[in-house]
């Protein structure tokens, strides 16, 4: 068994897809037939079989051409990368929980084998086989966040827990919607999310933040958020946003089911053991709006929620220029009948 | 300074006299008033444990009033660039409870907060004052390249050339403000540049 890993590209040519039984899992995130922001955290536990949360950390049919696509990220731009010096044993504490979770999840795949600090971890899909030191940085190719996270899909923030704040301190960030590591390295929570509107007048972060800087050892948490990207393109950074920006103006009626993707964060919370920080992984996940619809509940749903949502927002998520072509396609998906409650397709 | 605005931008305040010894005061141009102002509440010998270094610029102003104070060193420097290896050292080698005022244009205030996060000081046990221009430093996004007295909206990245929108995200790391792409989606786009920093 196991996954059958696809050959796709999420640049150039964007061959990325969806298998079928991939566009049944995705993770849809509306449960109504509107949107606002809101504290939506709740407890990573797992969920059904077959679903994205069948593992707290999800390996999916594009993990390898992910990795490639996050190798080619960090040739061009290696500052995608980074860590401050005093981040290294919560890059142990990261290593430890993706290797485990990795193994756990897809033993077929995965394999960590330990023996002391003598560690051994095997990783079938990218053909590696490498023995370590866990704690000596020396006996691996990179620093233990950039090793594990170059083979880990999903971005990564390590947040450093003092002063009853926490401080986005290290990060692999190459999947990014629209936010800079380089730039909001070293600042806290408030200020990483100061350019966001509307939440922190709703006092959205100050009680967020309560949340996360409670968190426990073996209880994580999750949250789904999400926002549209034209082309499958994973690198949507403000790095590159000159390269992207013009994608946004090539929608078409005639394009939008190909082009327009619905693109969901499944961020989850950890707390590390030995460092006390929290991993804050961000798990990218693209569906076009051809596939997405072939779910005729989530059709329905995301005309309702994209035609209703309040200005500031889709400005902030960039949608403005195509929204109107977006939601004429969508309208012709929508007969007015109810939707079920709740995430899943029909 | 900006009616509106985010949480990441700087809030400055007016300095006071901290309880202490030891008083480093980094200045630029008007920041001089904002020393000599404070002057009037400190308490009589506060400026024998003080040390002034200030950037006149170009009007060459207020060194007789500073003078005036009595610090226990005044030091004079042409630009920031050639105060950083002196000033990386005093903060080097400075003693706990060595107070910290920075007082001037954002971009003084902002980088001499940088060589302070740096050898270790906290950001928040800084006295800061805004005085004068507002013009920005900038870090453009994508080529990372920092503008100097950036004092319109939209402004050119002098580095790439690229138009940016400068926005009120600020990295103290950085000590600039963040510069993005204002017509990425449409490069036929190119909206007026205005006064906005002055």
């Amino acid at each position: 068994m196991g996954i059958t890993f696809r050959k796709e590209t999420f640049r150039d040519d964007y061959t990325f897809k969806n298998s079928p039984e991939h566009i049944r899992r995705f993770p849809f995130p509306f449960n109504e037939d509107a949107y606002m922001y809101a504290v939506n955290i709740e407890p990573h536990v797992v969920g059904p079989k077959g679903s994205v949360l069948e593992n707290l950390i999800d390996v999916d049919e594009h993990y390898v051409a992910e990795m490639q696509d996050r190798a080619l990220v960090l040739a061009e731009d290696p500052l995608r990368c980074q860590s401050l010096p005093h981040m290294t044993l919560a890059g142990w504490d990261l290593l430890e929980l993706l290797m485990e979770q990795q193994a756990l999840g897809y033993p077929e795949h995965f394999t960590l084998e330990r023996n002391g600090d003598r560690w051994r971890w095997i990783n079938r899909p990218l053909g590696i086989d490498d023995t370590f030191t866990f704690g000596d940085t020396s006996t691996l190719p990179y620093g233990p966040m950039e090793y594990i996270t170059r083979q880990s899909q999903g971005d990564f923030c390590i947040l450093d827990q003092r002063d009853g704040n926490l401080w986005m301190d290290a990060g692999m960030v190459t999947t990014q919607a629209d936010w800079s590591l380089d730039f909001d390295i070293g600042m806290n929570f408030f200020e990483w999310h100061a350019p966001v509107p509307l939440a922190h007048e709703k006092g959205i972060f100050t009680r967020a933040l309560k949340f996360l800087t409670n968190i426990q050892q073996g209880k994580p948490a999750r949250r789904l958020n999400w926002t549209m990207t034209i082309n499958p393109r994973l690198d949507t950074s403000p790095e590159n946003y000159h390269k992207w920006g013009p994608d946004r103006a090539t929608v078409t009626p005639e394009n939008v089911g190909d082009k327009v993707h619905l693109r969901v964060e499944l961020q989850s919370f950890w707390r590390l053991p030995r460092s006390n920080g929290i991993v804050f992984p961000i798990r990218c996940y693209l569906i076009k709006m051809d596939e997405l619809v072939t779910q005729p509940k989530w059709a329905r749903r995301l005309h309702r929620v994209i035609r209703d949502l309040p200005e500031e927002l889709a400005t902030y998520k960039g949608l403005m220029r195509y929204r109107p072509t977006l939601v004429e396609w969508l309208s012709k998906l929508d007969d007015g009948s109810p939707t079920s409650p709740g995430f899943g397709p029909d | 300074m900006a009616a509106k605005t985010i949480i990441s931008r700087p809030i400055y305040g007016t300095l006071s006299p901290q309880p202490g010894k030891h008083h480093l005061f980094i200045a630029d141009a008007e920041g001089a008033l904002a020393i000599i102002d404070m002057a009037g509440k400190a308490p009589p010998g506060f400026f024998e444990g003080a040390e002034i270094v200030f950037i006149p610029g170009p009007e060459g102003k207020h060194i007789a009033a500073l003078e005036a104070l009595k610090p226990a060193q005044l030091h004079i420097a042409p630009s920031f660039a050639s105060l950083l290896p002196r000033l990386r050292q005093t903060l080097t080698n400075a003693h706990m409870g060595l107070r910290l005022y920075l007082a001037g244009t954002e971009g003084l205030i902002g980088q001499a907060m940088q060589v302070a996060l740096e050898a270790g000081m906290d950001h928040t046990s800084m006295q800061t004052e805004h005085r004068g221009s507002l013009a920005r430093r900038m870090q453009c996004v994508h080529c990372k390249g920092i503008t100097e007295n950036v004092t319109t909206q939209p402004a050119l990245c002098a580095h790439c050339g690229l138009l940016l929108l400068v926005r009120d995200h600020y990295s103290r790391r950085l000590a600039a403000f963040q510069g993005v792409c204002i017509n990425a989606e449409d490069r036929t786009e190119n909206p007026p540049m205005e006064e906005a920093f002055p």
